[in-house]
């Protein structure tokens, strides 16, 4: 990569600017046979223009409910969302149209996520409809544009989404995501459900287009070695918590949280020689979130649980410059 | 060093309405006393299929063997009647499949299911069989296994059912084990008990496995030597050393190169493996990663290269080495 193509790089490093999106407690439950399935539990994050922000967690951790909670899939049960300064759920009508031309998703499954009776000029075609944005033989032209964008042929214009590998189905569903011309597009695994040889690709073509068009992601996933390849700063989440947040080499050389240190310790390295090396295996599963453990959620796996674990949920707090976490331990 | 399982020259087809689907096309590979082989390769490359074959879990029609031999302690198994096999399963072969959430009978009792293959292999009671199955719960770390012989399987979690999976496989303390991607559908944090689990075993019971995936990592960290198929074909084995510190095959090489490691440098793009796997109804003649391959050359476009020896355990079959090409690098 040159350097003529690092400009938004440079945005991301600049201090005292204006957070793109800004997550306040966000909290969301889901009411289950009269309980509350407590999905996500007071998460707040400031995302940057231009950056990568990647969220992972195991699963039921609340991640998806996150990032669909942040685009206003989901109503919040409490907590505010900033977009551009603005508090997008006040909005409702003609303004909540207008903000998801700023802000789109890309799928995980792309088999389940394309309509397989919609050609790909219908499926690509219909964000422009609703959004007005072009008509006739412009459409068209901007159809074979996105196409040629994401890496398909003009010729695969005609066709359903049956005739395409997983991972030319996961270049339509990012030429959706992108033919409105969005700034903030949120990747809910886009790239677990295709082949490692494949991966790589759609990886490679994310970072692509977010250096041509300056997009500003935030990357959902329970990879470890990919999330840390392409985000700039990483959240862990467990049980619905923020655990950690930190830079991605911050939080790969210095995991603050027993949380996070178990989950990069059970990430297999693909090299033979490290095959022996101390390995942390936290015991048990993850507990029910309808009946989440009382103050820390990870105190029931953790090795370094103590009596006040039990009492009090640990503060969200700067244990180093710019790398945050919440854990008793360092208090 | 003996082989318990040989696997020569394998053939498996499949009859569908839109064409025969070559899924296997002539595997060759064995699996040494004690050890952990890997098959690795991306879905639709035949992985599920060979173990499929060696339990003969496929049924025919639309599957047909068209060619070559299984070799299980000596024995063909290919040429045993249905009645022998059933001998085999579960006794003498186990197996662990890929999603525990469906491969469990949602209306059967835990310890029914593990007792089964007890009370059909050995002549114990019904009540010994019970004891047997929750000294095996115990022995994959289920808590409580008296409680939980008598639950059903929607009362585990997912790890806790993959675990009730390998007991049922390992109930009759089989010689081969074969685990079908058994820690794709887990997370990280289980995967890792998953596996300690499995090599604690191995090292109590002396069992082979055979483990099927296609994380590398995985790979890395449990096995002894690595089959690697694509498009029905094997196209290198070794052991896991050789194999990821000097991988012979430009597929294998690809694939290397495609996972970020921990400490890949982020202005480094990842280098994919262009393209996507060929179509097995109608294969080519020559080389199947031709297509994808940055070395390519004119004779691989026609001709199939043959399985050749590279030194130490390695094997590769790519025209690349043959006497007469270019140093590749």
């Amino acid at each position: 990569m040159g350097s003529k193509e690092n400009t938004y790089e440079a945005v991301v490093t600049k201090e005292g600017r204006e957070p793109l999106l800004q997550v306040k407690g966000l909290t969301k439950y889901f009411k289950v046979n009269k309980q509350h399935l407590k999905a996500v539990e007071n998460v707040s994050l400031d995302i940057y223009e231009g950056e990568t922000v990647g969220l992972v967690g195991e699963s039921g951790c609340g991640k998806s409910t996150a990032g669909r909670t942040i685009i206003r899939l989901h109503k919040p049960t409490a907590g505010d969302v900033y977009f551009n300064g603005e508090d997008i759920n006040q909005y409702s009508g003609k303004k909540l149209k207008q903000l998801r031309r700023e802000i789109q998703m890309i799928f995980q499954d792309p088999y389940a996520s394309l309509n397989p009776r919609m050609t790909v000029e219908d499926i690509i075609g219909e964000a422009l409809d609703i959004h007005g944005l072009a008509r006739g033989k412009k459409r068209k032209e901007r159809i074979l544009e996105l196409l040629d964008l994401v890496g398909l042929d003009a010729e695969h214009i005609s066709r359903f989404p049956h005739e395409f590998s997983g991972g030319q189905r996961q270049r339509i569903g990012i030429a959706r995501a992108l033919a409105v011309e969005p700034k903030f597009i949120v990747c809910d695994e886009p790239i677990s459900a295709l082949d490692v040889s494949i991966q790589a690709q759609v990886v490679n073509l994310l970072q692509k287009l977010q250096k041509q068009m300056g997009l500003t992601y935030l990357f959902i996933a329970h990879d470890l070695s990919m999330v840390k390849y392409i985000s700039d700063r990483i959240l862990v989440m467990y049980l619905g918590n923020m655990m950690e947040l930190a830079s991605s080499d911050e939080l790969h050389e210095n995991p603050l949280h027993p949380y996070t240190q178990a989950l990069l310790s059970a990430v297999p390295v693909p090299d033979p020689k490290l095959k022996d090396r101390e390995r942390i295996v936290v015991s048990g599963d993850v507990p029910s979130p309808l009946n989440p453990p009382s103050g820390c959620v990870f105190r029931t796996r953790c090795p370094h649980a103590m009596d006040i674990c039990a009492k009090q949920v640990p503060e969200w707090k700067e244990v180093r410059e710019n790398h945050f976490t919440a854990c008793h331990l360092y208090e | 060093m003996s082989n318990i399982l040989e696997v020569k020259d394998l053939v498996v087809s499949f009859h569908t309405f839109g064409g025969e689907v070559q899924a296997v096309r002539g595997v060759n590979f064995s699996v040494p006393k004690g050890k952990t082989v890997a098959i690795v390769g991306e879905s639709g490359c035949g992985k599920s299929v060979t173990a499929k074959s060696i339990m003969q879990l496929l049924p025919k029609p639309p599957a047909e063997y068209k060619q070559g031999e299984i070799l299980f302690n000596g024995d063909n198994i290919l040429a045993k009647s249905e009645r022998d096999m059933q001998r085999i399963r579960g006794n003498e072969i186990g197996m662990i499949f890929q999603d525990p959430m469906t491969s469990l009978n949602p209306t059967t009792k835990v310890g029914a299911q593990i007792t089964e293959g007890i009370l059909k292999h050995k002549d114990v009671s019904r009540k010994e069989a019970r004891s047997q199955a929750i000294e095996l719960l115990n022995l994959v770390g289920i808590p409580q296994p008296e409680k939980r012989v008598d639950q059903y399987p929607h009362e585990f979690s997912g790890g806790m059912r993959q675990r009730a999976m390998i007991a049922i496989s390992l109930a009759c303390e089989p010689d081969l084990l074969i685990a079908d991607e058994p820690t794709t559908a887990l997370d990280v944090t289980i995967q890792a008990q998953i596996l300690k689990l499995m090599k604690d075993l191995q090292n109590k019971t002396g069992t082979s496995i055979i483990l099927i995936t296609h994380d590398l990592g995985v790979v890395a960290e449990t096995c002894d030597h690595v089959v690697v198929m694509y498009a029905g074909q094997v196209i290198e084995t070794g052991t896991v050393e050789e194999v990821f510190e000097t991988p012979q095959h430009p597929y294998t090489k690809g694939l290397m190169k495609s996972v970020p490691r921990l400490d890949q440098d982020k202005k480094q793009p990842l280098i994919p493996i262009i393209g996507s796997p060929p179509d097995l109804m109608d294969p080519t003649e020559g080389c199947p990663f031709f297509a994808r391959c940055e070395y390519a050359m004119e004779v691989c476009r026609d001709h199939n290269p043959s399985f050749e020896y590279m030194g130490g355990n390695q094997h590769a079959s790519c025209w690349l080495h043959h006497p007469l090409a270019k140093a590749s690098e």
